[in-house]
């Protein structure tokens, strides 16, 4: 793990890079790094996420600045500005159902080819894909999503990199930071080692790449 | 009593002690108004909280304690917090006992369509393709029409959530089941008569010959 300044962070990702974004509706989204990509006008980016937050907001900040070119997400109700750019054909967007999400983000992070689950059998989101029967229920078959870097925010980050997380801050994060080819993670505090005793460690150092200086 | 409020009365009735339940934006979120706290019924928000609890009181809202259309929320004594795999573990799992959502159509099979308008509103599915196939119990919380027409429809016209039938559909005119795979009026609500019920639905009903009045 190496410490980094956000802008340095920030330089690392080439224009057209896949990222892992962690946050629910902006809660437990890097912030900072959303502003400094959008300073440094990052382009043709994709985004894998829960949802694109508000506009202004987290994720809100790189579709109103039109950074992306993919999205793929849950849900963008609460974006108008998202279903804007996908109705106008700028702005590609994959739903997938949650559930879905987060497990074929897992199953990347996990060395799994992907996953099988029941939801979406009969409705538009089985078009194109493999079904698969197990003891008489149909399943499925959901790829994997692994993606160039994994923006992660933490409550807590000691110097080794070792992270902790807070209350629906936590959501995606932990299980991004298992699938980025990068992971960089910001974090609200940067404590000494020993201050996240080892049970509380959710993400241990060994898989963050770089932590932001506060 | 307004529409929604007979709604959210009569599903409250639904919840048990120490279920686990899942509640959806809108008509559903009212529900928990309705739920003695004495009940100590677990509420679970998808973006990683069991134990949800009102809004907070001005002042003491915390930036990461928060439901899923990122609101402030409060947490009661035991609530506990955990990632969005373990959130949907839970609901895909079966561990969610209830799940209350909103509706757009059910079709006469109890099949719900609650989640896109193709061309007009895509929202996205978020949690509800995985609410309505893995909890253990779906009630429907909606407006019996909308701009007058049913939204209990012989067949849904928009794209479904699941093929799972839902177990419950409460609207301010009544109560409607799916035994046997056909929709079945249970309840109607204080002064609305069975043809009242029958007039506003587009789905065939089968209606018993004495059908009781939603307690309220």
């Amino acid at each position: 793990m190496r410490t980094i300044s956000l802008d340095q962070a920030v330089e690392m990702i080439p224009h057209g890079a896949s990222l892992l974004v962690g946050g629910f509706m902006g809660v437990g989204t890097p912030e900072r790094v959303m502003d400094e990509i959008v300073r440094q006008g990052k382009r043709d980016l994709t985004v894998i996420a829960n949802d694109t937050a508000t506009p202004g907001v987290g994720i809100g900040k790189l579709v109103q600045a039109k950074l992306l070119q993919k999205v793929i997400a849950s849900h963008i109700g609460l974006n108008p500005e998202t279903q804007k750019q996908m109705m106008s054909g700028h702005l590609e967007v994959e739903l997938v159902p949650q559930g879905t999400l987060i497990e074929r983000i897992r199953a990347g992070g996990y060395g799994l080819g992907g996953v099988l689950t029941p939801t979406g059998v009969g409705t538009v989101v089985e078009k194109d894909k493999q079904q698969i029967e197990v003891d008489g229920k149909c399943y499925l078959v959901e790829t994997a999503l692994r993606a160039d870097f994994a923006l992660v925010h933490a409550f807590l980050a000691d110097y080794m990199g070792n992270l902790s997380y807070a209350l629906t801050a936590r959501n995606f994060n932990p299980v991004i930071a298992m699938a980025g080819a990068t992971v960089i993670a910001n974090a609200e505090n940067i404590v000494p080692v020993g201050v996240i005793s080892p049970d509380h460690v959710v993400t241990p150092a060994p898989i963050v790449d770089y932590l932001i200086a506060n | 009593m307004e529409p929604q409020t007979i709604i959210a009365r009569r599903i409250a009735q639904e919840l048990r002690p120490g279920m686990l339940v899942n509640l959806g934006i809108g008509i559903p979120t009212l529900v928990a108004n309705y739920v003695p706290a004495e009940m100590n019924v677990f509420f679970q928000s998808e973006n990683g909280l069991i134990g949800t609890g009102p809004i907070p009181e001005e002042g003491m809202a915390h930036p990461t304690l928060t439901d899923a259309g990122g609101r402030p929320v409060s947490a009661l004594p035991g609530a506990c917090t955990f990632d969005s795999a373990m959130s949907f573990g839970l609901i895909r799992g079966g561990h969610v006992d209830l799940t209350v959502l909103g509706g757009l159509q059910v079709d006469g099979t109890g099949r719900l369509a609650n989640w896109m308008i193709p061309n007009k509103m895509v929202p996205g599915m978020g949690g509800a393709m995985d609410l309505v196939c893995g909890a253990k119990r779906v009630v429907v919380a909606m407006q019996h029409t909308a701009r007058g027409a049913s939204k209990i429809v012989k067949t849904c016209s928009l794209p479904i959530t699941s093929t799972r039938a839902v177990d419950l559909v409460v609207t301010e005119l009544g109560v409607i089941g799916f035994p046997d795979g056909r929709a079945t009026l249970l309840e109607v609500a204080p002064g609305v008569s069975t043809d009242q019920v029958i007039d506003a639905t587009e789905a065939p009903l089968v209606v018993a010959d004495h059908v009781p009045e939603m307690l309220l």
